[in-house]
C-alpha cells in the first residue's frame, strides 16, 4: 500500500507518442497490490505497449473478474473503459462487450484462479468462440487476494509457503489454449518487459482471441524457495522459444539475423511480427509442434515463453457468426427494425 | 528509406546488430550504439562504419571461442560501482549545499522550518555561515540556480529568503553559542580588516582558545557589508547583532586603525596573521572632462560608505550611474532615496549580460529606474567647469567564433545625458601598498598576492588571506567560506600540522523508515509555485533609506515555499544484495531514475538508460552485477526524493536516508 499519489512530474526528456501523450497518461491509479507483485510489472508492460502504439486510451476496454490480479486494470489506463465482473465471469462479458460493439479493443485481465478454477468454463468457451480481445492471465500459481490457497495452475511439486504438498497437477492454460482453437497463444514473464511489451503489441494487432499467460510472481505468497513461480525459479528455468520484436504497419525490419534464424509473421493489419528463432524446432505457425514443444519442456522442467502458437488469418468471433460491419451499439432503429411488412407476415405465420 | 541495422529510442537512431548464437555468451544478444542523432538522414550514413565495427567485435568474438580460457579476459572498461562511502558522492546529490560556498546544510533547515523549529535552522546556518539574518538578504545565493526544482518544477526553492525566515523568527540563542575555553591558549593571532572574513576567522579561533585581536580602519566592524551594503537591503539592526556576537564571544578589536605596513605588524608577537582587507578600491574612469567634473562624479563605492557614514545625505536631481553590477544596482536605488528624481543606469554591455544578480536588477526596475544597455561612456560635459552631461557611443556584442565579446560601435549618432551627478560602479581593485615586497609575500598577475587555494596560506607561512583580499571581488558567503578554512589552516600552522592534511567533513547517513510506507520526513511533492516575497510599499520605501524594501515571507509562507524544497538530502540507498530484480521501483518512479541494465563505458551507459542521462554534471549511481548479469543504474539528475522505490521494493533494497554532510571546522 503506497499513501502518496504519485507526483505528475515527470523527466523533462519524457518520449511522447503520435498523439503528443507521454508513458505517464497512460497510467492509471496508484496500485495497492503488495509492493514487488509481478502483476504491477504487467500494468507497467501494457502502459508502455499502449503508449507505444499511440492508442487512445477511450478506445479501451479493460474487463476483469475477482482477485489481485483483477484489480490490476484500476492501475492503468484510467482513462478507458472499465468493467469487473464477478469472479471468473470476465469472459462473458468480454464476449457480451465484442457483439455489442467490435471496435473497441479489448483487455481482459484475469488470474489463475479466475481463469483456471471458477472461471475454466467461461474461459474455455471463449478460445473457443474467438471474441477479438487479449485474454491475459496474471498467472501466479495462487489466490493472492484471498491468501494464498494452491491455484490450479500451481505445479505438482510446488509446495506452499507453508510446507504443505500440492495434491494434484497443474493446468497448462496455453496448451488449453491452443488445443480450443485460440489463434494467438503466447506464455510471458513479468520480469522480462523486454519479452512481454512486444508480444502485447503484437496481440493489439492480432485480429482473434490472444492469450497471453504471463507468470507473475505473488511475492506475498508464492516467491518461496519452494515454488515453481517464484521470480528465482521462473529466472533460471525460463526457455524463451523466440525474441519478439514487433513492427508497426508501414516500419521497415531493422535487425538483421541470419539464414533460417528467424520467423516473420504479417498480421491481419499488414504490421508484422519478427521472431527470432531461440530453438531450431520452433515453429508457431504450426499447432502440432506448439503443442509437443509444451509437452517437451514441461517434462524437462522448463518454462516455455514467447509466442507459442498463431494462425494469423484465423476466423474471429465476428466472421463466423457474420456480424455487421457497424457495431451493434451504433446501428440506427432503421437498421434494426426489418418494416411492418416483414413483422406482419412473420406474426402472420405464427399464428 | 533504408533503415536497416536502425532503430529509433527516444528520439534518437541508433544502430542494432544481432550476435548469432555462438557469440552471445560473450557479447550478449545484440550490440548497439546511439548515434546521436535525431536526423534519419544523418544516421543512415553514419550506420555502416558501426556495422562494420560489430561484425569485427562478433568475428573476434567468435575466434576467441577457439582459445583457451586464459586469453578470453574482456578489456571492455565498465562504469565502476560506485563507492557511496566517499563522502562526496551523496554530497553532490544535494545540488544546493554542493553549491554553497560553506556548504550549508539547506534541506536540514527547510525541513525544521517546516517544523516551526525556526531557532534551531538558525543555529545550524550559524554554523555553516556565520550569517544567516545578513545571508538571508544580501546573498549571492549559488544554491539557487543549482536547485533541483530547476530541473524538475522550473522555479528553485526560495533558499535565501528561507534563511532570513530562520533569522526573524527565531528565539534567544545565547544559551547555544558556544562556550569559550576558560584559558587561552596563549596564541595570538591578528586580523587585518573587519569583513566578515576576518570575523570568520575569529569567531572559529575564539572557541579554540586563541587570542584575537581585529584591526579596522573605520570606527566599526563589518566591511563592506555595513559601509556598502545600504540599509534598506540589509537593516543596521540585523548587522549589528549578528557582528556584535562575534565581538562578544571575546574579540579584541582596534578600531580606527588601519594597518599601513606589514613589516611593523611582523614585529609584534603574533603567532599568525589573517589579511581580510577585502578589495576596497572602487574603479576610475578616466575620460575626456574628469578633472574638471570632478566635484559631481563619485566613485561608487566610496560614495555608498558615505551614505552609511552620513557624510553625505543629498545628490542631484539627474543622476546617471555607470555599470552594470551589483553596485550600479544600489548607487542608482540610492539615488532615490536621496532625493533624485531622475536616475538612469547606463551599461557597457548588453542587458543580457550584466553582472548584477538577476534579483537586483528586478528590484531596481519596479522602482522605475531606466537601464540603457550598450552604451560606452566617452566623455562627461561640463558647463563653466561644473557637470552638465555625459556623452556615450552606442556599441553592439559581437562574438568571435571563440566565443569571445568585443563591443563594435554601431555608427550611430551619439547619446547623450543630461545629469548634475554620476556614479562611477564599473569595478573593485586590491590595494596592498602597505604589504611591503620583503617580507616573503610573492605577488603574481595583477599585483596580487600568491595564495594557496586550499590552505589560504600566502608563501609567507605566517600570513594568511581570505574573503575579496585573496583572489578578488566575491562576497559574503565565500568570505565566510574562505574564514573557516583560513581558520583550520592557521590552527594547524600553530600547532605545527601539515595544513594540506585536511580534516574531513562529518556525515551521518541514517534511515527515515518508521513504518510501513511511513517516513520521518514529507516525501509527499508541492506542486506549488515559488512564493514571493513581499515588499514595502514604494510610497514609504522610496523616501527613506532606512526602510527594508522586502518584508519577507510571514510563517505561512514560509511553511508554503519550505514545503517546495525535495528533501535531496534524503538519499535513496541501494542494497544489491537484497534485490530481486522485480521492477517494482523502475515502474512507479515518477521521473524514470532507475535502469536494470547491463554495465558498459560511461557514454554508452548514460546512453543506454530509459531516459538517456544527458546531464553529465548529475551523477549515476551504479551497483555491482546482479543474478542476471544487469546492474542497478540510478541517473541522479531529476530524483524527486519521494521515496516510492523503497516504498514499493518488496525486500527493503531501496531505503531512504538522511545524509547529514558537515564541512569540517577547526572545532569539529
Ligand atoms: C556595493 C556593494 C554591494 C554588495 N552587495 C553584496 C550583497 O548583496 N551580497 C553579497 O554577498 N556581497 C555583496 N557585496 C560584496 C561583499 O560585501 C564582499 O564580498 C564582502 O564584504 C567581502 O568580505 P571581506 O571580509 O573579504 O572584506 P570587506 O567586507 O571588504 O572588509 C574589509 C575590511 O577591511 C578594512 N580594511 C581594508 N584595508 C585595511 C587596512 N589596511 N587596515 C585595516 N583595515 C583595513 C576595510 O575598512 C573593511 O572594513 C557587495 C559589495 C559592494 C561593493
Ligand atoms: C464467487 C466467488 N467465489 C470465491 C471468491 C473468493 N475469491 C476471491 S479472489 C479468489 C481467487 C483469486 O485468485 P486469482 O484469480 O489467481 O487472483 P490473484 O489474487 O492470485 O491475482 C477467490 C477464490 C469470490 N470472490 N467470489
Ligand atoms: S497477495 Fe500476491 S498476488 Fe496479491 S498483490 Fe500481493 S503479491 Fe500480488
Ligand atoms: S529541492 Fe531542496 S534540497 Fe533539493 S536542491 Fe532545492 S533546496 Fe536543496
Ligand atoms: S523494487 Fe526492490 S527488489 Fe524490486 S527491482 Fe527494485 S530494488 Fe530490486
Ligand atoms: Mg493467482
Amino acid at each position: 500500500m503506497t499513501y502518496i499519489v504519485k507526483p505528475k512530474n515527470h523527466h523533462p526528456n519524457l518520449e511522447r507518442n503520435e498523439l503528443g501523450l507521454t508513458r505517464r497518461d497512460y497510467e492509471g491509479a496508484i496500485s495497492t497490490l503488495c509492493a514487488g507483485c509481478g502483476h504491477d510489472s504487467i500494468s507497467a508492460a501494457i502502459i508502455d505497449a499502449c503508449f507505444q502504439l499511440s492508442i487512445p486510451s477511450y478506445q479501451v476496454a479493460k474487463l476483469s473478474g475477482i482477485g489481485c490480479s483483477s484489480k490490476a486494470p484500476a492501475y492503468f489506463l484510467n482513462q478507458s473503459h472499465g468493467f469487473n465482473s464477478v469472479h471468473g465471469r470476465m469472459p462473458s462479458i468480454a464476449t457480451g462487450a465484442n457483439v455489442a460493439n467490435h471496435e473497441l479493443l479489448y483487455l481482459g485481465v484475469s488470474g489463475d484462479g479466475d481463469s483456471a478454477s471458477i472461471g475454466i468454463g467461461q474461459f474455455i468457451h471463449a478460445a473457443r468462440r474467438q471474441p477479438n480481445m487479449i485474454y491475459i492471465v496474471e498467472n501466479n500459481g495462487t489466490y493472492g487476494l484471498t491468501k494464498g490457497q494452491f491455484s490450479a495452475t500451481n505445479d505438482l511439486e510446488s509446495k506452499s509457503k507453508y510446507g504443505e504438498d500440492n495434491l494434484f497437477p497443474a493446468i497448462d492454460l496455453c496448451g488449453m489454449a491452443i488445443q480450443l482453437g485460440a489463434s494467438f497463444v503466447a506464455r510471458g514473464f513479468s520480469g522480462d518487459k523486454d519479452q512481454l511489451v512486444p508480444l502485447l503489441k503484437a496481440a493489439i494487432n492480432h485480429k482473434g482471441f490472444c492469450l497471453l499467460d504471463i507468470i507473475s510472481p505473488c511475492v506475498t505468497f508464492n516467491n518461496h524457495n519452494t515454488s515453481t513461480k517464484s521470480y528465482d525459479h521462473i529466472r533460471e528455468h525460463n526457455e524463451s522459444v523466440s525474441r519478439p520484436d514487433f513492427v508497426p504497419l508501414g516500419k521497415e525490419i531493422t535487425a538483421e539475423y541470419s539464414e533460417g534464424e528467424n520467423i516473420d509473421v504479417a498480421l491481419h493489419d499488414g504490421s508484422i511480427l519478427s521472431l527470432e528463432k531461440l530453438s531450431d524446432d520452433y515453429n508457431p505457425l504450426d499447432k502440432k509442434s506448439a503443442l509437443e514443444n509444451l509437452i517437451k519442456s514441461e517434462k524437462e522442467g522448463k518454462v516455455t515463453t514467447g509466442l507459442l502458437y498463431i494462425d494469423p488469418n484465423a476466423k474471429d468471433l465476428k466472421e463466423t457468426i457474420n456480424m455487421t460491419d457497424k457495431p451493434l451499439n451504433k446501428l440506427e432503429d432503421g437498421d434494426l427494425c426489418p418494416g411492418n411488412k416483414y413483422i406482419s407476415s412473420l406474426n402472420d405465420k405464427l399464428r | 528509406m533504408d533503415t536497416r541495422y536502425l532503430f529509433k529510442r527516444h528520439n534518437t537512431w541508433w544502430v542494432k546488430v544481432a550476435v548469432p548464437k555462438d557469440a552471445r555468451d560473450a557479447l550478449g544478444f545484440d550490440l548497439r550504439q546511439s548515434l546521436k542523432t535525431h536526423d534519419l538522414a544523418k544516421a543512415q550514413e553514419k550506420r555502416w562504419e558501426i556495422v562494420e565495427l560489430f561484425r569485427d567485435q562478433i568475428k573476434n568474438a567468435q575466434n576467441e571461442l577457439s582459445l583457451p580460457l586464459a586469453n578470453k579476459d574482456s578489456v571492455q572498461t565498465f562504469m565502476p560501482v560506485t563507492d557511496t562511502s566517499n563522502p562526496q558522492y551523496y554530497h553532490k546529490v544535494v545540488d544546493c549545499q554542493y553549491a554553497c560556498p560553506a556548504h550549508t546544510p539547506v534541506p536540514e533547515y527547510i525541513r525544521q522550518i517546516s517544523q516551526g523549529n525556526y531557532t534551531d535552522a538558525y543555529m545550524i546556518n550559524w554554523e555553516s555561515n556565520v550569517f544567516p539574518g545578513i545571508l538571508g538578504r544580501t546573498c549571492d545565493r549559488p544554491c539557487e540556480p543549482a536547485c533541483r526544482r530547476t530541473r524538475t518544477h522550473e522555479k528553485a526553492v526560495a533558499i535565501c529568503r528561507l534563511k532570513r525566515v530562520t533569522y526573524d523568527y527565531k528565539g534567544n540563542i545565547e544559551d547555544r553559542i558556544p562556550k569559550l575555553p576558560e584559558k587561552t591558549n596563549g596564541k595570538r593571532i591578528a586580523l587585518i580588516g573587519g569583513g566578515p572574513a576576518s570575523l570568520t576567522v575569529a569567531r572559529d579561533l575564539i572557541v579554540m582558545g586563541y587570542e584575537c585581536v581585529l584591526f579596522e580602519k573605520d570606527p566599526f566592524a563589518g566591511g563592506l557589508m555595513r559601509t556598502n551594503i545600504p540599509s534598506f537591503r540589509l537593516p543596521e539592526e540585523v548587522l549589528n547583532e549578528e557582528v556584535d556576537r562575534i565581538i562578544n564571544m571575546g574579540l579584541e578589536t582596534r578600531f580606527n586603525s588601519e594597518i599601513t605596513s606589514m613589516k611593523e605588524l611582523l614585529k609584534e608577537d603574533f603567532d599568525a596573521i589573517f589579511v581580510g582587507t577585502g578589495a576596497p578600491r572602487g574603479r576610475d574612469l578616466n575620460i575626456e572632462g574628469r578633472e574638471e567634473a570632478k566635484k559631481n562624479i563619485h566613485i561608487g563605492i566610496d560614495w555608498l560608505t558615505s551614505i552609511a557614514f552620513e557624510h553625505t545625505k543629498s545628490i542631484g536631481k539627474k543622476v546617471v550611474v555607470l555599470g552594470g553590477g551589483n553596485t550600479a544596482m544600489d548607487c542608482c536605488r540610492s539615488s532615490l532615496r536621496l532625493g533624485a528624481e531622475d536616475v538612469k543606469v547606463a551599461v557597457r554591455s548588453p542587458f543580457s549580460q550584466m553582472k548584477a544578480s538577476e534579483w537586483e536588477i528586478e528590484d531596481a526596475m519596479n522602482e522605475h529606474i531606466p537601464i540603457f544597455e550598450n552604451h560606452v561612456p566617452k566623455r562627461f560635459i561640463t558647463n563653466e567647469n561644473k557637470l552638465a552631461g555625459i556623452e556615450f557611443e552606442k556599441v553592439e556584442a559581437v562574438f568571435d567564433e571563440n566565443g569571445k565579446r568585443s563591443l563594435v560601435p554601431t555608427g550611430e549618432d551619439p547619446v547623450i545625458f543630461e545629469c548634475d551627478d554620476i556614479c562611477i560602479a564599473i569595478g573593485q581593485d586590491n590595494a596592498f601598498e602597505w604589504i611591503e615586497k620583503d617580507i616573503g609575500i610573492e605577488f603574481g598577475e595583477w599585483d596580487m598576492p600568491i595564495v594557496d587555494k586550499v590552505t589560504f596560506q600566502s608563501t609567507n607561512p605566517k600570513i594568511f588571506f581570505g574573503g575579496d583580499a585573496a583572489w578578488g571581488p566575491e562576497n559574503i558567503i565565500w568570505a565566510a567560506a574562505h574564514g573557516h578554512q583560513a581558520a583550520i589552516s592557521i590552527h594547524k600552522f600553530c600547532s605545527g600540522e601539515d595544513l594540506f592534511d585536511r580534516p574531513m567533513p562529518g556525515t551521518n547517513l541514517v534511515t527515515q523508515k518508521m513504518g510501513i510506507h511511513e517516513w520521518s520526513y514529507d516525501n509527499d511533492i508541492s506542486q506549488a509555485k515559488r512564493n514571493l516575497v513581499p515588499h514595502a510599499d514604494q510610497s514609504i520605501s522610496l523616501k527613506n533609506l532606512k526602510v527594508e524594501v522586502e518584508l519577507g515571507f510571514d510563517e505561512q509562507l514560509a511553511f508554503e515555499e519550505a514545503q517546495r524544497c525535495l528533501n535531496c538530502d534524503v538519499q535513496t540507498v541501494f542494497a544489491e544484495d537484497l534485490c530481486i530484480e522485480c521492477d517494482a521501483c523502475v515502474d512507479i518512479c515518477p521521473t524514470d531514475c532507475i535502469n536494470f541494465v547491463n554495465n558498459a563505458p560511461e557514454e554508452d551507459l548514460r546512453n543506454s538508460l530509459r531516459i538517456p542521462a544527458l546531464n553529465l554534471d548529475q551523477p549515476l549511481l551504479v551497483s555491482e552485477d546482479l543474478p542476471t548479469k544487469r546492474a542497478m543504474i540510478k541517473d541522479e539528475d531529476v530524483c524527486l526524493h519521494c521515496g516510492l522505490c523503497a516504498e514499493r521494493c518488496p525486500t527493503g533494497a531501496w531505503d531512504m536516508q538522511t545524509f547529514l554532510y558537515e564541512e569540517a571546522k577547526v572545532y569539529s
